[in-house]
Formats: C-alpha cells, structure tokens, sequence
C-alpha cells in the first residue's frame, strides 16, 4: 500500500516536473511577450506541485530522499511521466494543446483528489486544482483562438492534434497501482474521469472548429519508465547541475 | 502573559512586508494564518503560499523568522497548504493599500471557466474607470494579470483572483 501510494505521488510529480521543464524551455522564446510570461509562470504552478508531492513521496518512502534526490537524482528508467509531457515542444500551437489536455485531465483528478482518504494529497488537490482551472482556461482559449483563427494557424492546431492523439490513451491507462489507489479512495481511476475529459475536450474543438480526438491507438511504457528518444536529452539538461556538483544547493 | 507574548509575536510577523507587492504585509494577504507561542515559549507562525510555485515563500518566511527574533522571540516557521490560500483571505485594508499601489484588487468571486472573453469587470486602479481590458492572464508575478484602462489610458496589473 505504502509502495503504491509512493509510485502514484512519483508518477503525478514526474508528469509535472517534465512538463514544466518543457514549458520553461518557452522563455525567452514565446511568440509574444504576454505567452513569454504565461509560459514559466504555468511552469512555475507545475514545479511547485511537483515539489509538494515529492516531498511527500520521500517522507512515505522514508529512505533519506528529499525533493531535489527524486527529482534530480533518478535515472531515465526510474522516471514515470505519461509520454506526452517528455514530448518535444514542437510549436506554439501544440504546446499550448498539450497544456490544455494535461489541464483539463489536471482538473478532473484534483477535483476528485480533493476528497482523497490521505489528508495531505487532498490539501495538495485543493492548491493545485485553483491552479489546474486558471490554465485550462487559458490554455483553451488558444486552441479555440487558433484552431479557429487564420488559414495559418488552424493548419498549425490540426498539425499539433495528429502529432498528439497517439499519446492520449495513456493518460486513462490503469494498472495495479492506480486499481491500489483508487480501491483505497487515495486518488480516482483515471478511466473514470476519461469520459468527462472528452466531453471538455469535445467542447473546445467545436468552438475550435477542430475534430473529436481518437484514442483507439495509444503509445504507452511511461508509468513503466520506458521512454522517447527526447527524454534523454530533457534529462541530460534537467540534471545538469546535480550531475555535476552532486547536492549543490543555490 | 502568554496571550500578551502572543499578541507582540503577532504583530512583528503581520508588519513583515511582501517582497514582490511591498504595500501590502503579509496579514494583509492573508499568507500569515497565525501566530502562538507553545509551551516551550517558541513562537510558531505558520505561513501559506499564495500559488504552489511561488518563488517568493521562501523569502517570506525569512523576514517572518527574522522579524520574530528581532522582537526577542525564538521563532519556529511551519508552512500549512490547508485550506488552500484565496483572495478572498486578502483584507479589506490589503485591498484598499493594493488599489491605492496601482494593482487593482480581486473581483469577488471571479474565477469562472471563460472569464478570457469578458464577463468580468476590473476596475482602472487609477481613475475607477470600468472600461478595461485583459492584456495578459498573466503578469508579473504568479499572483497578477496585466489590464489596460481604456480611460485613462493607463496599463495595471490586477491581482487575479483564486
């Protein structure tokens, strides 16, 4: 049980903390200054979750692991994100997707989580979900603006849709670890939350003008620590500074 | 004696100053929950972080501990996440000392799904005008937008409301 729940709280922070190193990668090089500042302030939210649930992960674990050893000291095979937060950013279009699927998945779990058996994961569900609506909104309002938008930029909105439909599948995948949490009321199946994040989903692309995703095809093996290619090189630099100078602090 | 302690560890920690938004103190915001002194004579305040990734907590927690001992406390600094923060912690006095810095404060109850396209109305910090628009969902710091009035012409940031 204190395994699983371990695994669960690992799995949520590597998904936040690979993704808000993604989205850190935006600054400096956002198409305009408003989503210069968007950007890593989501990024922001996201590694502050990360911190909260690996904190909590190394006290259940109780191995002498801190926030910055889980983060910072694993391997690529011991990271469990879902693929599609390792993904490269592509272009602004398909970030700005991929937030807003992660989000509005974000909001659905947090909003479940809030009323989770473990008290100290209901109060990080009860932050972070504030977090999760504030960037489901703005997130969708850009897949709506573009896919909706010029000639341009509904191409870019279709583009990034069929760059990312293999990999959302996995966001309702289940195994003995989420079956462990969600019989102990610790955090919701994801499979059940599959068709209200569709129903979101489906609401923004018509306004969007965008077709309904399929998930009938699902590239998998990240809860298994089985990797892209890009991870690698997302890691390589995301360690950099603990690699080199094991246990610096600033 | 104990209540008298408490009420000067109160009042030293509440004086203490946010770093990004510096008219406003930290009582204002609602960010310092409480302050008592435990059975060994500590001073316990215990902080909560506007947003999750907030850079500025840590910051805030060395100028509570700092501002504790200079008033001859020995200071412990827990930080609590429940309940999660809102604006709505923040006081009427945090509200008018934000108005009066140029941030206009949260509108009440105002963090609906589709608020992007207009059915929320921030006031111009400067001139009250009502005529505003949104430049940016997000501003400055983790906790702002940033508006335009349409009046006097003048850009502000708005503290966004959670």
């Amino acid at each position: 049980m204190q395994k699983a729940t371990f695994l669960a709280l690992i799995r949520l922070a590597d998904d936040h903390l690979i993704l808000g190193h993604r989205l850190s990668e935006w600054c400096g090089h956002a198409p305009m200054l408003e989503e210069d500042l968007a950007m890593p302030n989501i990024a922001l939210d996201l590694i502050g979750q990360a911190r909260a649930l690996y904190s909590y992960a190394g006290e259940i674990e109780a191995a002498g692991r801190d926030e910055d050893a889980l983060a910072f000291g694993r391997i690529e095979r011991e990271y469990q994100n879902l693929l599609i937060c390792e993904l490269e950013n592509g272009d602004f279009a398909q970030t700005m997707l991929r937030q807003f699927y992660f989000a509005s998945f974000m909001l659905l779990l947090w909003e479940q989580a809030q009323r989770s058996s473990n008290t100290i994961l209901a109060a990080i569900a009860a932050k972070a979900v504030k977090e999760a609506k504030y960037h489901r909104r703005h997130c969708g309002e850009w897949v709506i603006r573009l896919g909706d938008g010029t000639d341009e930029s509904a191409l870019r909105m279709q583009a990034a849709c069929a760059v990312l439909e293999p990999y959302l599948a996995e966001f309702f995948q289940v195994d003995e670890v989420v079956l462990e949490m969600s019989k102990n009321s610790i955090l919701p199946d994801p499979l059940s939350l599959r068709a209200a994040w569709l129903a979101d989903v489906c609401e923004v692309f018509g306004a969007a003008k965008i077709a309904p995703p399929d998930l009938s095809h699902a590239h998998k093996g990240g809860r298994k620590g089985r990797h892209t290619e890009a991870m690698g090189h997302l890691l390589a630099q995301l360690q950099y500074m603990q690699r080199s100078f094991p246990n610096m602090t600033w | 004696m104990v209540d008298l302690q408490a009420r000067q560890a109160w009042a030293a920690a509440a004086a203490v100053l946010d770093p990004e938004v510096p008219a406003v103190t930290v009582a204002d915001l609602g960010i310092l929950r409480s302050v008592e002194i435990d059975v060994n004579g500590r001073a316990i305040a215990r902080v909560t972080p506007t947003y999750s990734g907030c850079p500025a907590v840590l910051a805030i927690e060395l100028a509570i501990e700092v501002a504790l001992i200079k008033a001859g406390f020995d200071p412990v600094i827990e930080r609590v996440i429940t309940p999660a923060w809102t604006t709505d912690w923040i006081t009427e006095q945090g509200r008018e000392k934000l108005r009066a810095y140029g941030i206009a404060p949260p509108v009440m109850g105002s963090s609906s799904k589709r608020a992007l396209f207009g059915d929320v109305v921030v006031a111009c910090p400067r001139c009250a005008g009502q005529n505003t628009s949104k430049l940016s969902e997000f501003g400055s710091t983790a906790c702002k937008a940033h508006y335009r009035c349409n009046t006097c012409l003048e850009p502000f940031d708005y503290f966004k409301c959670i």
